[in-house]
């Protein structure tokens, strides 16, 4: 029984209707499922597997390989730092090390009371303005480690709700990998892809299929 | 010469939206591909010798002229540009997301699609979004769904998001994701354009690559064949990163060197510093140093230099750069990003990555340079360029490429680790 908010029900069966077969829908709806129960949880996996006809070990099995499905609770903040060689060569290392010193949380973890998970990832597209930093995967580019103590303590204080990525640039950010054209007012509402379709966010324009 | 980036140099403030698309040219092209026959498109694609820009550089025509005579048949568009030092794809989609679209549309009409998917990857959002508004857009215009401009060409298109894994650029282990399974590479053959998506014959497309389409429509295959040099026509987006004063994305005729590249348009190296080496084309491609700066950029030049052009992405070192550090970070990408299918790229690189860190942090041993070049054998034998596999596909490989790289140019540096038992 899929307790879902009317918007996400409505949404999963918008994506379900999207694909020739109803496998497809797995990752989707895995992202719909983590905005609505924070992470994907059993419980997460089972709502798939009953949407799209699959066996909870089925969805699980997709789940468990890619990294940007959860399977445990996840920060309000999931700020995620790139390691890779362009970031590496400037310095995205001390800046992983200043927010985990800044959070008090390790890579990989989520602080005790809920606000912060940090982790180093592998490249996410922003070589050129190396090093970048995302947060709940809205990009901050050209970051220092001095900016990104600063970013952590502004997500602190001020909790964003939405989280604009052109404003954290704006705050935090210098070198960017390219001009990034008019600012926008759709953010992220969690450590979720904010992409209309699956998270419900933003979707005030959208028509289509 | 400009065909990719021109909209977005000229009108920064909205070439993502479709009201400049339209005032600037947009879906022109696709009016007069609907009055073509789509053997002709085809036939145009393929004397455009437009060669894919997502890595492998096979051309386009080519591939398309593969796919099998079965329906349905499905065009799929490589957006999961992650390759270390790539970021050319998301400008593309985020900037001129409707020049995609009708590059997706035109050749969707010629290969008889009926359903195109836009795989995109999951640290993408905001390049998603713009794509989702402008099929929104798109849609509502009549340029995608039922009866296109009244031509009876009907095409739906999904955007779908990956989850992050590197591995679904490789386009059998994107068909997988797309499919909602593990993204894991499949044996080949069969090849996608015979079973590919659904077992359906299938043609997988880079986001660069069908980004040309309008214009070639537009004026002919011939013309863009005429650009640049033999082998490597047309215009190509190069990301630029690392200790340049000026990284970003450029969009250049193939054929200057990679000299004139990091001087000229990079800036040169910042701080008035030396170069040490470079990456030509992504972390998979095997490293240049200062003696290459005059290869010309092209696809066969860089080949036959003994690296690949890639996915065209140069990351430049200075001279103070730690080459085992970085040749670390690179082999700790594909470590991590490795399916685990086959043992040994899931093994191999993760004792790499073992080895190197090890040498980083003062416990290599002098034995650990020799069995660097061992590992590496069993991931790739002969440690050939090109190199051969024992493994479904080249991720293995690509991770031998920075070992061989500071072995052969900086063995001398890795030595010395050992002797003096700390890195720089």
């Amino acid at each position: 029984m899929i307790t879902w908010s009317k918007d996400r029900a409505e949404a999963a069966q918008r994506i379900l209707g999207s694909y020739p077969e109803r496998r497809s829908a797995v990752m989707p709806l895995l992202y719909v499922a983590m905005a609505e129960y924070g992470y994907v949880s059993e419980q997460a996996m089972r709502d798939v597997a009953e949407l799209t006809g699959l066996t909870p070990v089925q969805v699980s099995s997709v789940a468990s390989f890619y990294t940007m499905y959860k399977r445990e609770e996840v920060g309000r903040y999931l700020v995620s730092v790139c390691t890779s060689v362009s970031c590496h060569l400037l310095g995205g290392d001390d800046v992983l090390h200043a927010v985990e010193a800044e959070t008090g949380v390790p890579h990989g973890e989520t602080g005790p009371d809920g606000t912060f998970s940090v982790e180093h990832v592998e490249c996410i597209g922003a070589c050129g303005g190396a090093p970048a930093v995302q947060v709940n995967y809205e990009l901050i580019e050209g970051v220092t480690p001095e900016k990104a103590v600063e970013l952590c303590q502004w997500l602190n204080a001020t909790e964003p709700d939405p989280l604009l990525g052109d404003e954290m640039q704006a705050l935090f950010g210098g070198q960017r990998s390219f001009d990034w054209g008019p600012s926008e007012s759709t953010g992220s509402k969690g450590p979720v892809p904010a992409f209309g379709p699956y998270s419900t966010a933003g979707t005030d324009r959208l028509a289509g299929p | 010469m400009k065909i990719l980036t021109s909209r977005m140099d000229a009108h920064p403030s909205d070439s993502h939206t479709i009201s400049r698309y339209l005032a600037t040219g947009g879906y022109r092209s696709l009016k007069k591909a609907l009055s073509m026959e789509p053997a002709d498109i085809i036939a145009e694609v393929k004397a455009s010798n437009l060669r894919g820009r997502g890595g492998a550089g096979f051309p386009c025509g080519v591939k398309w002229g593969f796919l099998a005579d079965v329906h349905p048949r499905y065009l799929v568009v490589n957006g999961d540009e992650s390759e270390p030092g790539t970021f050319k794809d998301r400008q593309l989609l985020e900037r001129d997301p409707h020049q995609l679209l009708e590059g997706v549309i035109i050749s969707s009409h010629a290969l008889g699609v009926n359903h195109a998917f836009i795989y995109i990857r999951g640290e993408y959002p905001k390049p998603a979004r713009r794509v989702q508004q402008a099929l929104a857009d798109a849609y509502a215009s009549g340029y995608v769904g039922r009866n296109i401009l009244g031509s009876g060409f009907d095409l739906d298109i999904t955007v779908h998001l990956g989850a992050g894994a590197y591995i679904c650029g490789e386009e059998t282990a994107l068909l997988n994701s797309l499919e909602g399974r593990r993204g894991e590479p499949r044996l080949k053959p069969p090849f996608p354009a015979v079973e590919g998506l659904y077992g359906k014959p299938t043609i997988v497309n880079n986001v660069e690559t069908l980004s040309n389409m309008p214009w070639i429509v537009e004026n002919g295959g011939a013309a863009y064949a005429a650009i640049g040099p033999e082998g490597s026509s047309g215009t190509r987006l190069f990301s630029l990163s690392g200790h340049v004063r000026r990284p970003g994305n450029h969009e250049i005729v193939m054929g200057m060197t990679f000299g004139e590249l990091i001087e000229d348009l990079g800036g040169g190296i910042r701080d008035g510093r030396a170069i040490k080496a470079f990456i030509p084309g992504g972390a998979s491609a095997p490293w240049f140093t200062a003696d290459h700066l005059d290869v010309p950029v092209t696809i066969d030049d860089v080949a036959k230099a003994g690296s690949m052009l890639g996915s065209g992405a140069i990351v430049v070192m200075d001279e103070t750069t730690d080459v085992v550090k970085a040749a670390l970070s690179v082999v700790s990408f594909f470590a991590h990003e490795s399916c685990g299918q086959c043992t040994p790229c899931r093994e191999g690189t993760t004792w790499l990555e073992n080895m190197l860190r090890r040498l980083t942090v003062g416990q290599g041993r002098a034995v650990d340079l020799d069995l660097l070049l061992d590992v590496s054998d069993n991931i790739s034998p002969g440690l050939a360029w090109p190199p051969r596999q024992t493994t479904i596909c080249p991720l293995g490989p690509s991770a031998v490429s920075p070992v061989l790289s500071i072995l052969t140019h900086f063995r001398d540096e890795v030595e010395a680790l050992v002797t003096t038992g700390v890195s720089s």
